[in-house]
């Protein structure tokens, strides 16, 4: 019985841990720009990462960021500066706080804020043209950010 | 004019991957019109542009060509329609466009200066709600859908006849207002991805986007043939296919906003030639 018990809180305790390390795009705390600590709590996959910045219905970086390292991904833009060395020139924290906002680190940036949620105008259901329902999320999730972000730290320049 | 058609859309079209710039070339339509596809940005516009470019110039060999002559235009073959369309009686008078307005021609010069104030309506109106008003209150005929098949043909009819003028919409007077609300809605940036029209058409013109080579957005070529849906298109229909890509809740066609957009991105086209039909990707 006691066991029992037991192991019932501490199954509480890893489940609200692990629910307290996800920072929520509404909680997220900015350094300079920068985010210090991981949004998801656990460690990005920079091949997933890989996927998402190529992919068009992901994080579609490359609709403006020419990356030489995604060459086998078709047509690249350049709305926003090339990717390549991005590893170099910002810290983890740095690319963090990018990918998550950034328009806190570039005051009025073109580039999209893929973990939020409030302060939009007009916000839409995806792209349907029609106005958002309550299944409206950030463009990327906590995990998705770390991964993108455990890519872009090996985007160094030989 | 109708015989070319099945060449025309038969035709595979290659993308060819447009550099930055736009071209440098020259529009003559038709080997006689020459149309006005760059010049120096209106008074309005100059603290943001020195110059204003037609959508023209950043479209594929093929596809400049294509609308440098009207028998390759396959916007053409809507404009034929309209043309019957206009000689035909429609609504319980009995009459058609032609028995008040005669020759089509005759509506050289109209197109360039709308969206106008219309002082009978108390408000700005475009080509497509002048249509209309002829049509429910002197024909006793239906209203035209917005940007539907019958009122974008005719658009494109009227346009036809006005090619090579110099757009001209009046922005001061009862218009402005209107004027003042395009422009609001012009460098709002909106929906989730938080861009405005200005973000891609007056910051990065010339630029890619993905495997789309921006222009500078502008509505003197509308009505617009586009390859990839193959008919005519209007200009809130491209509006409204623009803001929901920013992932917003966009407006309709037809819609006070568009109308006031519609007015503001023509003036920012004023100088330039009207194309219409013209073609794009
Ligand atoms: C709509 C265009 C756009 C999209 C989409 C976009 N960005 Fe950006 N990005 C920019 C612009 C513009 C800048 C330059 C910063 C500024 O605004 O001054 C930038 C800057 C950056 C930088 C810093 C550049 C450097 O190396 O110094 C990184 C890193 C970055 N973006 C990553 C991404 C990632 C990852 C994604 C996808 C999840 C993405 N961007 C999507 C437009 C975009
Ligand atoms: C019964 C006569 C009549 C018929 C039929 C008629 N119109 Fe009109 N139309 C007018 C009159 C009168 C005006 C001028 C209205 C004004 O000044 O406000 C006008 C104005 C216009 C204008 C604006 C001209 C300008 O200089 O701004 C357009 C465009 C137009 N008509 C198109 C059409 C079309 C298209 C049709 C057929 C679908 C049509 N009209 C049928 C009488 C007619
Ligand atoms: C994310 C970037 C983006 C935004 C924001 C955007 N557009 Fe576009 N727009 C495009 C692309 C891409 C095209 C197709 C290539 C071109 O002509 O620029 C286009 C085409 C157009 C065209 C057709 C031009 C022609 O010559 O056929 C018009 C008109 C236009 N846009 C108006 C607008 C207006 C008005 C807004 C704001 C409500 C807007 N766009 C917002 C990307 C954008």
């Amino acid at each position: 019985m006691k066991n029992c018990f037991i192991g019932a809180a501490i199954g509480a305790m890893i489940a609200t841990g692990l629910h307290a390390e996800e920072v929520l795009p509404t909680n997220v705390a900015f350094n300079d720009g920068a985010i210090e600590q991981s949004l998801s709590g656990a460690p990005g996959d920079p091949n997933n990462g890989r996927i998402i910045v190529g992919d068009k219905g992901q994080g579609n970086c490359v609709a403006c960021h020419e990356v030489t390292d995604l060459a086998d991904v078709p047509f690249h833009g350049e709305i926003g500066p090339m990717l390549d060395g991005a590893g170099d020139r910002w810290s983890e924290a740095e690319l963090r706080g990018i990918v998550a906002n950034a328009k806190i680190m570039f005051e009025g940036s073109m580039m999209p804020s893929f973990y939020k949620t409030e302060g939009f105008i007009r916000p839409g259901n995806a792209y349907t043209g029609e106005a958002a329902d309550d299944t409206f999320g950030p463009l990327l999730s906590a995990q998705q950010i770390e991964d993108v972000v455990a890519y872009l730290v090996t985007l160094k320049e030989e | 004019m109708k015989k070319l058609t099945g060449a025309i859309l038969a035709t595979v079209f290659t993308t060819t991957l447009a550099s930055a710039e736009p071209v440098d070339d020259t529009l003559i339509l038709n080997e006689e019109t020459p149309i006005v596809t760059r010049t120096a940005a209106p008074a309005h516009l100059s603290d943001a542009l020195d110059e204003v470019l037609s959508g023209w110039l950043f479209r594929g060999t093929e596809t400049r060509a294509m609308q440098s002559d009207d028998f390759d235009n396959p916007g053409m073959i809507f404009v034929e329609q309209a043309m019957e369309a206009w000689e035909t009686a429609d609504g319980t008078a009995g009459k058609s466009c032609s028995s008040c307005h005669n020759e089509i021609e005759s509506m050289a010069g109209v197109k360039p200066t709308y969206p106008k104030w219309d002082e009978n309506a108390g408000s700005v109106q475009t080509l497509q709600m002048q249509m209309n008003e002829c049509r429910t209150e002197r024909m006793g005929a239906e209203a035209w859908g917005y940007d539907k098949g019958p009122a974008i043909n005719m658009e494109a009819a009227l346009s036809s006849v006005s090619r090579g003028m110099p757009v001209n919409v009046a922005i001061d007077g009862p218009a402005q207002s209107a004027w003042e609300q395009g422009k609001e809605l012009y460098y709002t940036r909106t929906g989730q991805l938080e861009l405005s029209c200005a973000n891609c058409h007056e910051d990065n013109y010339g630029n890619m986007i993905r495997a789309d080579h921006l222009s500078q957005g502008q509505i003197n070529g509308f009505p617009v043939y586009r390859l990839k849906n193959t008919k005519l298109n209007g200009a809130h229909s491209r509006f409204k296919g623009c803001i929901r890509d920013t992932r917003a809740e966009t407006y309709a066609p037809g819609s006070d906003e568009f109308i006031a957009l519609e007015l503001y991105v023509a003036s920012r086209g004023n100088g330039l030639s009207v194309e219409g039909p013209s073609i794009r990707n």
